[in-house]
């Protein structure tokens, strides 16, 4: 890695990969050289520019008239390249278009709608935890990460019992495929097929239980908000950013958790600080790692000229991280000020499932630290390798009942 | 530079200076007040920077948005007639000594 200065932009050239395998196993040291390195750096490896403090990434996040959506939120310019599925109607999408089709989402995931599930969603977190204290030695990943959101937000959407096995790896496909064209997103995209096959299919009215989100969604279309061949999509936005990105965002609290006992014991002492402990998490891993923006005309950057119809990588877990923005950037406090991280994203584009996130996450460990004195790890976690999520495959631990 | 007090749930009160600008909920952020979580950072998505403007001020506010009226619908608190979200609320000079009460909770 080098940061040589270029003379002609006056923006530095990195020959950072954020994409390459070793920068995934500890992205660290790389996020602080792209912070150092100046405000806009250009990464030649994959001709694009990149921000990674908390000052540029959120002035691009707030800008989508400049930095659009409308040509892929990944490295592939819709401009130039077939997309690998249909595009998205509210995240690969600009106002007016975007407005109309996040009014929708917003509707069916507002905290009205959180204030009614939440007891249901409470309940499953409670039955999760009985049948840990059962095993008592288990894996964090598959049996609480996955296994909790996948006991609810499958029914919250009102899918079918059968197919879905797919949902997390079609979710994998979809967050593989906003990396440029590595082996990640290659081998991602060929297997695909089937992932995709059911998920088309999940998303029409029919096979959607009445009094679920998805259900909400098509009766969005009977009231003219949206058309009925929008609906579908709409639905498919769930299934794609609705189960992997919570499952983890469970990963990384309980990580978090486990490998800082002193606020675990925080947390159990005042369980009023579960829903920010889940937040923290967010932040210090930011499991949602980066997303592309395009601009739209030519446009300076903190001093930098970016010219029109360039890619612009926002390290969101770098600004997560950024020294300017945060006391003690590294270190997991859950009784931190997180408001203004941009783990969820930030401006029009925010997670529109970001109430859905936090209350899972918050139950979950409302009910964890209520019953579970002391949680241990007792084998070398492994990472799972995703272009945009970051994330453990596997998190062995041994816990002792309260 | 405006000058806006909160009054939390138990009756104590701070009274906070605002820099240019900014929203109520921004200013109560920057002073790490107790009260205000702006979970969204100030995107009108997630209902906990609700408060209750004080009779005299509310007629002086911006009026309610469409997205500020759904959201209010789901606050943790009691919606009351006076209820806002405080990132909705600009200081402008004129809301000098705006006083905004704080429900119990926010989530």
């Amino acid at each position: 890695m080098s940061a040589a200065g270029s003379a002609a932009s006056g923006v530095p050239h990195l020959d950072v990969d954020p994409f390459d395998m070793k920068f995934f196993a500890d992205p660290y040291p790389t996020h602080q050289l792209l912070r150092e390195a100046g405000p806009v750096v250009y990464l030649d490896k994959w001709k694009v520019y990149g921000v990674a403090r908390y000052a540029e990434v959120h002035a691009v996040l707030n800008d989508p008239a400049t930095f659009c959506s409308s040509r892929g939120v990944g490295l592939s310019d819709f401009k130039k390249e077939t997309p690998w599925r249909p595009p998205s109607l509210i995240l690969e999408a600009d106002p007016p278009a975007h407005t109309r089709t996040r009014a929708v989402l917003s509707k069916v995931l507002s905290p009205t709608v959180m204030k009614q599930v939440r007891d249901r969603f409470a309940a499953a977190a409670e039955e999760r935890v009985d049948a840990l204290i059962d095993k008592r030695s288990f894996d964090a990943i598959t049996d609480l990460a996955e296994a909790y959101p996948l006991s609810i937000f499958p029914d919250a959407l009102g899918l079918k019992a059968e197919g879905r096995e797919h949902l997390i790896p079609y979710a994998s496909v979809v967050f593989n495929a906003f990396g440029p064209p590595n082996q990640l997103r290659q081998e991602a995209i060929e297997r695909s097929m089937p992932h995709q096959a059911y998920v088309a299919e999940q998303c029409q009215r029919e096979n959607l239980a009445p009094g679920g989100f998805g259900a909400c969604i098509h009766a969005q279309a009977d009231e003219g908000a949206i058309t009925a061949t929008e609906a579908p999509l709409l639905v498919r936005s769930l299934l794609s950013a609705g189960l992997d990105t919570t499952v983890n965002g469970i990963g990384a609290a309980v990580y978090c958790l486990a490998r800082f006992p002193d606020q675990w014991q925080r947390l159990r002492g005042d369980l009023s600080l579960a829903r920010g402990a889940f937040e923290e998490a967010v932040r210090f891993e930011s499991p949602v790692q980066t997303f592309f923006r395009t601009t739209t005309r030519e446009v300076e950057l903190s001093g930098a000229r970016i010219g029109e119809g360039e890619k612009v990588l926002m390290f969101l877990a770098a600004a997560n991280r950024d020294p300017r923005r945060w006391d003690q950037p590294d270190s997991y406090d859950i009784t931190r000020r997180t408001s203004g991280h941009v783990g969820f994203g930030s401006g029009i584009h925010m997670c529109v499932g970001q109430l859905v996130a936090r209350l899972e996450g918050e139950v979950m460990l409302t009910a964890l630290a209520r019953r579970i004195a002391k949680i241990e790890i007792t084998g070398e976690p492994k990472r799972r390798f995703n272009n945009t999520l970051r994330g453990l495959d596997s998190l062995p631990v041994t816990i002792t009942p309260a | 530079m405006p000058a806006i007090t909160f009054i939390h749930s138990d009756g104590k009160s701070d009274r906070i200076e605002t820099s240019g600008g900014e929203s109520a909920m921004q200013a109560a952020t920057r002073h790490g007040l107790d009260g205000i979580l702006a979970e969204c950072g100030g995107n009108a998505m997630c209902a906990t920077c609700h408060v209750y403007v004080d009779e005299i001020w509310l007629a002086r506010l911006p009026a309610v948005t469409d997205d500020e009226d759904a959201l209010l619908d789901g606050t943790a608190a009691e919606r009351l007639p006076n209820s806002r979200l405080s990132c909705q609320i600009q200081i402008t000079p004129e809301l000098d000594g705006l006083v905004l009460r704080l429900p119990e909770r926010q989530v």
